[in-house]
């Protein structure tokens, strides 16, 4: 196979019976295989099955599901959830992802660990309910106020949406940061082949001694805040959050590559578009073009290095999004500073969505000149 | 006659031994310890979590010495069901302003109510902004003078205030709503009584309790602190009559 296997996996596997699975559902089989027994959610399109599916199986499990008044108040149950110790989720949409922006920021200031899933739909305003990956920005940048960031993970895959909504819970916890998972319309409302497997709890994940739970016997009080007033507090705490992002990149970035070696020019792309990239990638290769991949799955961190030293070999570089270029800005800030990075997109829509047979078409183009 | 003498007054153990920043005649204060000494009552201290809100009172767990979670601008309830749902058997309070809870927050404690989420919310209603400088609040009186209704607050212009306890008293999942003051010594004990039998709801698991404080703000009411106390006795009374507006655990 040219594309080589996942690279976040753990090594012990313990598979379970294959299904024939909705992306949706498979973020919602994942999350409660790997322990969430609370989820805070409010209906919008296209992420509609992930809250029915908590709705449904949550009482069977003990879990709590609430469907909240709004957004807002959804994403602060998850801060409440979490800031209590809980494995907790919410998923959204876009529009949702905007009114949940405030506790976002709040949840990384206080560093309460959840699990935010955006099953991206095309923009800006109400949009569309298509395929889009227009909240690119939105989600790596830190779409609240104040300057922070989330672990942002891309799935491609009913399988990954399964896998890294698992590895999303673990990472929240052992950074003690949200983490999001940047799906899209394709991803959550197609069918695909999931393979299921147990969860493993790693060995080296921390209790969380943190969490308000009452003092319980403790000395002194759990604060969860992110006010700090003090002379030179908040600069303090504002460091320190920052070299958690730094130990992030250092050590949690995870990115698929092909054909790197040999590659003339090197398509990137993330999440639904990668899909369609890594066909018409195939279609290049059969036709004897040597053509190279590289597919972040941490957005953040994102893998600079990988672009940096891929570039530096192959400088040509075909970037494609489903949005008029949001990504490409981090894949040319990454990249060698010789190196040519050019865009090819369309943003969300009905009726939008390339063909492989149209990035393939790039590819030609963007081969010979 | 050493052997007669007898504590009859001191902190409650959930109240940490510190100054606060509350100013002078503020009764933000006075209600902290009616909050401590309905935890202790109870003897809930070890299992009690406190949601501050923003506003003067976001602070609030440098005077709690107990558990607590900093919630955004009017969203302690809604962070108060998530830790509640946590941890069931915790007593879980949010402690907020009027506006916190009666405008950015009208949303989340309508429907912690209705939800009748198994937590207590202590409200204190100062008729006015106070952290950020006295601005008009849900709660500001007609014709009350702020820092954004210079001219007086105009009914036909920003409309009237909301009289909580009534309000949530109307929701079918809300346990015990009630309005107490704080002014005189007479209505501190009922405060006192009304906030211990709303912890005790939850105690209980009776239902969603809600009790509104009738409070001063001299700083932001441009009064003497004595000024200002006759203020809640007088035209705040007059307009937010003290009562229990809703008991489900009233005989009758």
């Amino acid at each position: 196979m040219f594309f080589s296997t996942q690279v976040y996996r753990s090594q012990e596997v313990v598979l379970k019976k294959r299904l024939f699975v909705k992306g949706n559902e498979a973020i919602a089989m994942g999350a409660l295989e790997a322990g969430c027994r609370f989820y805070f959610g409010y209906p919008i399109t296209p992420q509609n099955d992930i809250p029915e599916y908590m709705a449904r199986e949550m009482p069977k499990i003990g879990g709590t599901f609430i469907q909240a008044e709004s957004e807002v108040a959804a994403i602060n149950m998850v801060l409440g959830a979490g800031a209590a110790g809980g494995r907790v989720m919410t998923s959204s949409s876009g529009p949702g992802i905007s009114l949940k922006a405030e506790g976002m920021s709040f949840m990384a200031g206080s560093e309460v660990p959840a699990v935010i899933v955006n099953i991206q739909r095309p923009g800006p305003g109400l949009g569309g309910i298509d395929v889009s990956q227009g909240d690119y920005f939105q989600a790596v940048k830190g779409a609240g106020h104040g300057g922070y960031h989330l672990i942002v993970l891309a799935p491609h895959s009913v399988q990954e949406l399964y896998d890294l909504t698992m590895l999303a819970f673990d990472l929240a916890d052992c950074y003690r940061i949200p983490a999001l998972i940047l799906g899209d319309a394709m991803l959550g409302q197609m069918k695909e082949a999931l393979l299921p497997h147990a969860y493993q709890r790693p060995a080296d994940l921390a209790a969380k001694d943190w969490a308000v739970t009452g003092k319980r016997g403790r000395t002194k009080g759990n604060t969860i805040k992110s006010l700090y007033l003090g002379d030179g507090e908040l600069e303090a705490h504002n460091w320190h959050l920052h070299a958690k992002y730094d130990l992030l990149k250092a050590r949690e970035i995870r990115c698929e590559t092909a054909g790197l070696e040999d590659a003339e020019l090197i398509l990137t792309a993330f999440g639904g578009a990668a899909r369609i990239v890594k066909t018409a990638v195939a279609m290049a290769r059969k036709q004897g073009l040597r053509v190279g991949l590289i597919r972040p799955i941490t957005l953040f961190p994102f893998p600079a290095g990988v672009y940096r030293e891929a570039t530096g070999r192959t400088p040509k570089v075909l970037c494609v999004e489903l949005n008029n270029g949001q990504m490409v800005e981090d894949v040319r800030l990454s990249s060698d500073p010789r190196a040519d990075v050019r865009f090819y997109g369309r943003p969300g829509g009905t009726g939008s969505l390339p063909n492989p047979e149209e990035i393939f078409e790039q590819i030609c183009k963007h081969y010979k000149d | 006659m050493a052997d007669k003498i007898q504590t009859v007054f001191q902190r409650p153990s959930s109240l940490k031994e510190v100054p606060t920043h509350y100013c002078a005649g503020c009764h933000h204060g006075t209600v902290h310890r009616l909050v401590a000494e309905a935890i202790d009552l109870l003897d809930v201290q070890q299992r009690t979590i406190g949601i501050g809100s923003v506003g003067c009172s976001v602070l609030l767990y440098e005077y709690f010495d107990i558990d607590v979670v900093e919630a955004p601008h009017g969203r302690a309830p809604a962070v108060g069901t998530g830790v509640k749902r946590v941890h069931p058997d915790s007593v879980v309070f949010t402690y907020q302003g009027d506006g916190d809870l009666a405008a950015i927050g009208t949303a989340e404690i309508i429907h912690a109510a209705n939800r009748g989420e198994l937590i207590t919310v202590i409200f204190l209603n100062n008729t006015t902004y106070g952290m950020t400088g006295g601005q008009m609040a849900p709660t500001t009186l007609p014709g009350q003078v702020t820092t954004t209704s210079p001219y007086g607050r105009s009914l036909s212009v920003e409309g009237h205030p909301i009289r909580m306890a009534e309000l949530l008293a109307m929701l079918g999942g809300t346990g015990f709503s009630a309005r107490v003051a704080v002014d005189t010594p007479r209505h501190v004990m009922e405060a006192g009584r009304t906030i211990l039998k709303a912890f005790e709801m939850q105690v209980k698991k009776q239902g969603f309790a809600f009790v509104e404080v009738l409070g001063a703000c001299p700083t932001n009411w441009g009064m003497t602190p004595i000024a200002a106390n006759a203020r809640v006795g007088g035209e705040m009374m007059d307009f937010f009559p003290l009562g229990v507006y809703k008991d489900i655990t009233a005989g009758g």
